[in-house]
């Protein structure tokens, strides 16, 4: 991409001056503020959707917006408009630091630029400076693809995304950071029916890349990128017509690699965020230091995996990402921090201060979640369990911080019996206690992969692309929530 | 500056005049106030003013949207000519359009539904009512050591709609908030719950006091929380939880699942779908209901419709498109976001009082879950299979014995509608999707192994 020069597009387009800038800092602050940030956005988003081999929904947004924020020790003041303009920034700024008792206005000089250390997506065109034209042609290639797998798939829908959302912060202590980040994403839906029985399968991927990624040939499959998506989503629904109902109650578990590890992100990643843990309020509190993982496993949250969904240069608060050890061979390491939460606890930075948009303040979230690989082969992992259940691809999870425990549903699951994957079984959810989930982890695969780029968490209200990954895993006991 | 009617019908025209056959305007501008304080002491206040506009053109059946933040006369002209491009390169739909002026609402009600009022209360007494309302919590009992916080919310928006069928309207809409999140711990187990009030108007909102000591009674009420065995037994779900299945019941009969053939209710119109004791309506003209509107999302009129009556269906949920896709008129429930084509939405989505006080409901339980809240994704549209994380009371003896948690509740939905076997008199009207406690006769309920 073009490179992006803050100074002329927000300033410029705004009609902004470092100067102003300096003054809306300078509104903020006071000496009962400890930090304040003010963060420019202009995000251009592009999406269409296929139905009954048609592109219907083409649709073409965009959003832009300021936030100005002051922190004092625990308190947050907020304020946020779509007008950038001076005056509405000095309203903004005034409201923010309502948390804190009015002192004199003073100016901040904005001496420091801050680069990141990285260079995660260094796309030349962004993908929606692709033709409209390209993109149509893809979906109704993939509609093609789906429906030639198998008669019986009935319905194909499939949708595409794209978004280059360009940030400028500015913060009190004179520091200045930008960044542009693409972002694409084509999911497909299927339905299969047979004999009146219908189901569903879906599948997708995406990241920060250019638009080619999608017909890259992939070295494991035969094709590209795109073909595997609509023919893994045509395969999921042809096998789910066979499904039988899920067993219930407690079982022996073999998780498959890839996209299942939203179980690190549900059962431990949130409660590893640092805003639970200093309140008090998550199930981890305290713990730092602790067993709380078998000693096969290792976690990591990593914002610096070039070309990922939760990948950033640097977060929403201009801090570079990093790679953060949270569970070292089954000892709790580490937290995910923002500023605010690292400051009171006395903590350093991850780079894990993010917000969905302007119109939010930044909290502590994960960027893309991982289990390192152990030693165990897949094949073996199957074959050492005499009756349990084989889960490798998930729909959404929850979890309850305070308490612990989590769910997350299964969209393609089969049963394992005397060490072999028999039938696929239908609408299991799988619930647990996230403090103990991993201290029932008894094998780990060698085959570790990362999702194919189709996650979103949500937290507060906000959403943020993320990522998971995970070898085959195998749980001693989880129970199993299905109806038989 | 604030955005106009006449604002709108000039970019309409100059579609028009750019070749646009049909097209429309949806303007939502907001504010919105937000206060969070946690143990006594303010934490969080959000100030809000926000807006977007979404334009939406055809060039016969060709159409594109296209949406903007940016309110700048040069912003809106570009928007202009970029969705006119979009539009005559989009693929043909013959039934994408516009629906017909006749059928638009010829006048538009005021339902009342601006809360002018909140304007006169000022911050530091929002934040005082928030304050009031956790400390109600944080008294409550003793075990009460922590807490997420009360939060005091209002916002104003501004909905305004134009198209080239000659419809325009403009609309403005409040709501308020409170809520209380206290968090409790016994014998090293902590808990959290929460409740909350929600109205069109602040001085409707519950009482600080009540909020309060309801969220702490829930809260205090799920220590000591255990598994249960896995079995099949009588489920009784709360007012809330009761709501979440109303929810799913709405999507499934959304045109869009419909026509798509996604939905367990495909060709069912006519059909007993539920038991006996669910009526279900979508009012879209009830007095202070937070789904009350003067219009739909493409300028229909707001009608009361019975969509489940005594457990037969009555109705779809429909906007133009859908209709005419499943060769049926609009239902008038056509929803719109900022930069999206119309959707199916429900007003005041109400599963109507039946008899029995929820008292009787659970005594008429041996042995089962009353469920209090629900986590998970675990509901299939398209086949109706339903398996959802819960957390709940046990039933013993037709009495609250104690609380249960990390357990799942499956059924299918098909069924499980057949099933409800009583629906509750604890009825409030001013939620959009409302229920009373709704009892479903059985369910599987799976935590540990069977006995």
């Amino acid at each position: 991409m073009p490179t992006f020069e803050p100074e002329s597009f927000f300033l410029k387009k705004y009609d902004l001056s470092s100067s102003s800038l300096e003054s809306v800092m300078g509104r903020v602050l006071d000496k009962k503020i400890n930090y304040a940030d003010l963060y420019l956005e202009y995000t251009t988003s592009e999406t269409m959707g296929l139905e009954e081999g048609v592109v219907k929904k083409v649709s073409k947004n965009i959003s832009q917006g300021a936030g100005v924020r002051a922190v004092a020790e625990e308190k947050t003041g907020y304020a946020y408009s779509d007008d950038i303009t001076l005056e509405n920034l000095m309203v903004s700024a005034k409201t923010a630091r309502y948390i804190a008792h009015a002192g004199e206005t003073q100016n901040v000089p904005i001496v420091k630029y801050r680069s990141s250390p990285h260079d995660l997506y260094p796309v030349e065109t962004a993908p929606i400076d692709i033709a409209v034209e390209e993109k149509i042609r893809l979906l109704e290639k993939m509609d093609c693809i789906a429906r030639a797998c198998d008669p019986r798939i009935k319905k194909v829908m499939a949708s595409y995304a794209s978004e280059v959302k360009r940030v400028f912060i500015v913060n009190s202590k004179g520091e200045m950071s930008h960044d542009t980040l693409p972002l694409m994403r084509l999911n497909v839906t299927c339905i299969a029916e047979d004999g009146g029985r219908r189901e569903v399968g879906s599948f997708g991927g995406g990241g920060r890349h250019a638009f080619s990624f999608f017909s890259e040939v992939l070295s494991d499959h035969s094709g590209s990128r795109f073909e595997y998506y609509a023919k893994e989503a045509a395969r999921q629904a042809i096998v789910n017509l066979s499904a039988i109902d899920s067993p219930a109650g407690p079982m022996e578990v073999v998780l498959g690699p890839g996209w299942p590890g939203i179980l690190l992100h549900e059962a431990i990643g949130h409660g590893l965020e640092a805003d639970f843990n200093r309140k008090g309020t998550s199930a981890f509190s305290g713990r730092l230091g602790t067993r709380v993982a078998s000693d096969l496993c290792t976690i990591i949250d990593d914002g610096t995996i070039p070309g990922r969904r939760g990948s950033l240069n640097c977060d929403d608060e201009g801090v570079p990402t990093s790679r953060t050890v949270l569970i070292e061979k089954g000892i709790l390491k580490g937290y995910l921090f923002d500023r605010q939460n690292a400051a009171l606890m006395k903590m350093p930075l991850t780079g894990n201060g993010r917000r969905e948009s302007y119109a939010h303040s930044p909290m502590p979230r994960m960027t893309n979640t991982f289990m390192l690989a152990g030693d165990s082969c897949p094949q073996d992992i199957i074959r050492s369990v005499k009756r349990g259940l084989y889960a490798v691809s998930f729909g959404g999870g929850q979890v309850d911080i305070t308490s612990g425990k989590f769910v997350f549903s299964a969209n393609e699951a089969y049963l394992i019996e005397n060490g072999k994957i028999t039938s696929p079984v239908r609408g299991a959810t799988l619930i647990g206690n996230g403090p103990d989930i991993l201290t029932k982890v008894t094998m780990v695969g060698n085959d570790l992969a990362l999702d194919a780029g189709v996650g979103t968490c949500g937290k507060e209200g906000q959403s943020v692309p993320v990522g998971v990954g995970l070898p085959t895993i195998k749980i001693s006991e989880i129970t199993v929530g299905g109806t038989a | 500056m604030a955005f106009s009617l006449d604002l709108a019908q000039n970019i309409l025209k100059e579609a028009k005049a750019k070749g646009a056959t049909d097209g429309d305007i949806f303007v939502l501008q907001g504010e919105s106030f937000e206060g969070t304080v946690r143990l006594k002491e303010i934490e969080k206040v959000t100030n809000a003013r926000g807006k977007s506009l979404t334009l939406r053109l055809f060039f016969g059946k060709r159409h594109a949207i296209t949406s903007t933040s940016d309110f700048t006369k040069k912003s809106l002209d570009a928007l202009l000519d970029d969705t006119c491009r979009l539009a005559k390169i989009s693929p043909e739909d013959a039934y994408a359009g516009l629906p017909d002026a006749k059928v638009c609402a010829k006048e538009i009600p005021s339902y009342n539904l601006f809360d002018a009022e909140v304007e006169g209360v000022s911050i530091d007494e929002k934040i005082e009512m928030a304050k009031r309302a956790e400390q109600a919590a944080l008294s409550a009992d003793p075990r009460i050591l922590n807490s997420e916080g009360g939060s005091i919310g209002h916002a104003h928006t501004d909905i305004l709609y134009a198209a080239t069928n000659g419809f325009s309207g403009r609309y403005k809409a409040s709501s308020s908030s409170l809520s209380v999140s206290p968090i409790a711990t016994e014998n090293g187990q902590m808990q959290r719950d929460y409740w909350y009030s929600s109205r069109r108007k602040y001085k409707d909102l519950e009482s600080a006091e009540s909020v309060g000591a309801k969220a702490a009674e829930r809260t205090i009420r799920r220590l000591g929380a255990r598994k249960v065995a896995t079995q099949n037994v009588p489920v009784v779900f709360d007012p809330e939880m009761a709501a979440s299945l109303i929810a799913c019941l709405g999507s499934a009969l959304s045109g869009y699942a419909l026509y798509k053939q996604a939905s367990f209710l495909n060709d069912c119109l006519g059909e007993k779908i539920a038991s006996s004791a669910v009526t279900i309506e979508d009012n879209p003209t009830l007095l202070d209901g937070l789904g009350t509107k003067p219009f739909d999302g493409e300028g229909l009129p707001s009608i009361q419709k019975t969509i489940l009556e005594k457990g037969i269906l009555n109705s779809y949920l429909l906007d133009t498109y859908s209709g005419k896709k499943l060769n049926l008129p609009s239902t008038g429930n056509a929803s719109r976001g900022a930069g999206s084509s119309p959707s199916v939405g429900v007003s005041n989505f109400h599963l109507l009082p039946g008899k029995d006080s929820q008292d009787a409901i659970i005594a008429s339980v041996k042995s089962g879950l009353y469920v209090t809240e629900l986590i998970g994704f675990g509901v299939n549209t398209v086949t109706g299979d339903y398996s959802q994380g819960a957390v709940g009371i046990w039933i013993s003896d037709g009495a609250l014995a104690y609380p249960v948690e990390e357990i799942t509740i499956a059924g299918n939905l098909k069924e499980m509608l057949l099933n409800i076997e009583s629906v509750g008199n604890d009825f409030s009207p001013f939620k959009r999707i409302s229920s009373p406690t709704v009892k479903i006769s059985q369910m599987t309920v799976a935590g540990s192994e069977r006995v």
